[in-house]
């Protein structure tokens, strides 16, 4: 802010096409001085070039272990407002669906005590509120539970899992993702709220290899649906594509495993060469869709750069049968954390675990056979580790 | 207060059936296929017969509350009271057919863009940046406000040869994961952090912070109850700062911006892979990133010319080879280029079969 509380660097990101989110700010310090010094100190920062905010102090509420960002900023006598500015995370409900009605009930709690502002939705997926102080949380975790909803993850836990629309709206979907997503979200309540895992874990669950919650390259458990049996073609309506598309080259030669002719008449697949990568699905969703047994690819790994470097999930189980109540994947990631627990050290996510101590330590403690399916190619090395049992 | 509501825990998300519309409701899991109508708009046909007719919209991702009851708003007259987000910040309708055009036009007037759906730029997966986060080396709506204003035709009206999927994070945590984008734009520190003497014995587990860093950049100094950076080890990641307030590396002019190209998440085609470095470092330069804005439209430019219809970034730049698109691009090579970290190795070309460019 200029003294005379002016905001031109910031004014000027209100003029454009895109949606704006200096409008937003304004609209909200309307109503709330946390936001109107939001808006201050933000200006600050484009000025000085560096962020305002501190490290997080530890706030929550009773009883629980996350779901409270703390954020204090470091000139609190000249922007009071946000003195305190901590971010609640509300779980968001699967497939983010919502009513007017749900979706005004909140706001109007979070006009109540807080800045206004909120992310719809956090990059893990929650609802967030952003920016209210610390004697605040307790009346906001009471209003929006009587409503039904409950806080998210933060810390070293269960983050809160996120999924893709699935059979909500989506014809490509493999399995029953919202409800899978519901289901697991339910059941770990206690590792949700109470943090007690050397890191975060992360859950995400899309449908079909499309992938549209981006599980494989940020869910430590990613879970993909898939299917075992053969694509169903309607050689009809693969004719009805073919007046629009070039079927052989916008499909069959994009095919990467080459399983696909088309004689202009009829369309071949090879199914037991197909590795189900949904190309010849997207493009052609009216003639093509996946097979009838139907289950999910389970992914282990997947994680951002810190701190020894980005990994995408790789597969721990080729295929898995995934219906109500879910007991089977339950009961894996139940063994998964177990052995994570013993092994890990403060802040190693899954994935770096395996890397320090190989695959096969994880498999031996999950019950998980090892299988071609796991890997792009055996080992080429010959430092092979052999235990006592293995040379009898 | 005097009748203080009941303390409620645990009781998780409230369940999506709450929050369906009738038709998906009732198709749940029957969906036969889709249609992209325009980049605004699909419909998706069940065995049933029903329709269900979706409109999207872009949003800011930091709204306030106004706006959302601007939106149930629309739902209230549209859309049966009934509207989503997807997982990029988009907002989603489903008025019955005889409603889609007056939707579509009333949210065009009152200013929002309409699409997203199909084979253009939808909207921008991005963090927090200088407006909620401690770590951050870049603001992250700003940098994307700019971004999009240049290329919102892609979310409206124009079409690309596939998706192009943008995403920002402001610091190498990557509250964004951006690290498996179309376009990833990456803040990143380039000054390793200073030693607050003042605080750092009494802020900061001297233990926990030294194996904190991934290249062992940093020693124990015993005698001041502190820490000695190496700093020709430093690669400016951050985890030390994350672990100990007293390790800042914050800097204006050592902090900046830098793009990642050809990552994706769907199998489609090809496995899915990892962003890769384009441009090491670019200015912050607010309130409008020129240079930032400049680069990536650029490489939307240059990609959208060459690539053949369904290659995402990275399939074209595999298949032209990363020689060439740095020709194509003009996009200086640096040592930065070349990775030397954890996996440097496997990025090293091991035949003399290259193209000269």
């Amino acid at each position: 802010m200029s003294k005379d509380g002016k905001t031109p660097m910031l004014d000027d990101l209100e003029k454009g096409a895109w949606p704006s989110f200096v409008k937003e700010i304004k609209k909200a310090a309307v109503k709330s001085n946390t936001a109107k010094d939001l808006l201050n100190i933000l200006e600050r920062s484009y000025r000085d070039k560096v962020t305002h905010w501190k490290h997080g102090g530890i706030v929550g509420v009773l009883g629980y272990g996350g779901g409270v960002i703390g954020r204090y900023c470091d000139l609190p006598e000249e922007y009071p407002g946000v003195a305190h500015f901590h971010t609640v995370r509300i779980n968001q409900p699967a497939g983010n669906y919502y009513t007017s009605n749900a979706l005004r009930e909140l706001m109007d709690i979070w006009d109540k005590y807080g800045s206004g502002l909120t992310n719809m939705h956090g990059s893990t997926g929650d609802l967030v509120l952003l920016g209210t102080q610390t004697d605040k949380l307790e009346a906001i975790f009471a209003e929006t539970t009587a409503k039904g909803w409950d806080l998210g993850g933060s810390g070293s836990c269960l983050r809160t899992p996120s999924c893709c629309v699935g059979n909500s709206r989506c014809e490509f979907s493999n399995i029953d993702s919202m409800e899978i997503c519901d289901t697991l979200t339910h059941k770990f309540q206690d590792e949700l709220h109470r943090p007690a895992f050397p890191y975060k874990f992360k859950i995400k669950v899309s449908g079909c290899a499309n992938d549209c919650t981006a599980a494989i390259a940020r869910a430590d458990m990613s879970i993909i649906g898939t299917w075992r049996d053969d694509i169903r073609i309607d050689q009809a309506e693969v004719k009805n594509c073919s007046k629009d598309m070039d079927i052989k080259t916008e499909v069959c030669d994009m095919c990467p495993t080459h399983c696909m002719s088309w004689d202009g008449s009829t369309l071949k697949i090879n199914n037991k060469d197909c590795t189900r990568c949904m190309h010849c699905i997207n493009r052609m969703p009216k003639a093509l869709r996946p097979g009838k047994e139907k289950g999910a690819t389970i992914m282990l790994g997947g994680k951002a750069p810190i701190v020894t470097g980005a990994l995408m999930s790789w597969v721990i189980v080729p295929f898995m049968k995934l219906e109500k109540p879910f007991d089977n994947i339950e009961d894996l990631i139940r063994k998964l954390w177990e052995w994570w627990d013993e092994h890990g050290k403060n802040r190693e996510r899954i994935g770096e675990l395996v890397d320090r101590m190989g695959m096969r330590s994880m498999l031996e403690s999950t019950g998980l056979p090892p299988v071609p399916q796991m890997v792009k190619a055996p080992r080429s090395n010959p430092y092979v580790f052999w235990s006592p049992e293995d040379v009898k | 207060m005097a009748d203080k509501p009941k303390r409620i825990t645990d009781i998780g998300a409230p369940h999506f059936s709450k929050f369906l519309p009738p038709v998906i409701a009732k198709n749940y899991g029957k969906w036969k296929y889709h249609e992209v109508i325009d980049k605004g708009t699909m419909k998706h046909v069940s065995e049933t017969g029903d329709e269900l007719y979706t409109v999207r919209i872009a949003t800011p991702r930091l709204v306030s509350t106004d706006y959302v009851r601007e939106m149930c708003a629309y739902a209230d007259k549209f859309s049966g009271g009934h509207l989503r987000w997807t997982t990029r910040h988009n907002v989603e309708f489903f008025p019955a057919k005889d409603q889609v055009e007056p939707l579509k036009t009333a949210l065009k007037k009152d200013g929002h863009l309409v699409g997203g759906i199909g084979y253009g730029i939808s909207n921008v997966v991005h963090t927090q940046g200088w407006i909620h986060c401690h770590t951050p080396a870049t603001d992250a709506s700003g940098v994307v406000k700019a971004v999009m204003d240049e290329l919102h035709e892609y979310f409206t009206t124009k079409t690309l040869p596939a998706r192009v999927r943008i995403a920002l994070a402001c610091c190498l945590n990557m509250c964004g994961a951006v690290h498996c984008s179309d376009i990833a734009i990456l803040g990143i520190h380039r000054k390793p952090p200073k030693v607050n003497e003042a605080t750092i014995a009494n802020q900061c587990e001297i233990p926990t912070t030294i194996a904190s860093c991934p290249t062992g950049a940093i020693a124990p100094n015993p005698a001041a109850k502190s820490v000695k950076i190496k700093e020709e080890r430093c690669m400016y990641c951050g985890n030390c700062y994350t672990m100990c307030p007293s390790l800042p590396l914050a800097d204006a002019h050592g902090d900046g911006i830098s793009i990642y190209v050809g990552g994706k998440v769907s199998n489609a085609r090809g496995v899915p892979r990892m962003s890769k470095l384009a441009i090491p470092f670019l200015p912050n330069n607010p309130p409008r990133w020129p240079e930032v804005v400049q680069a990536v439209k650029h490489i939307v430019e240059v990609y959208a010319k060459d690539a053949r219809k369904h290659e995402r970034m990275g399939e074209w730049i595999e298949r032209i080879g990363w020689e060439r698109f740095f020709k194509l691009t003009g996009i200086p090579f640096t040592y930065q280029h070349i990775d030397d970290f954890t996996f440097a190795r496997d990025t090293f070309r091991m035949t003399p079969t290259f193209k000269w460019e």
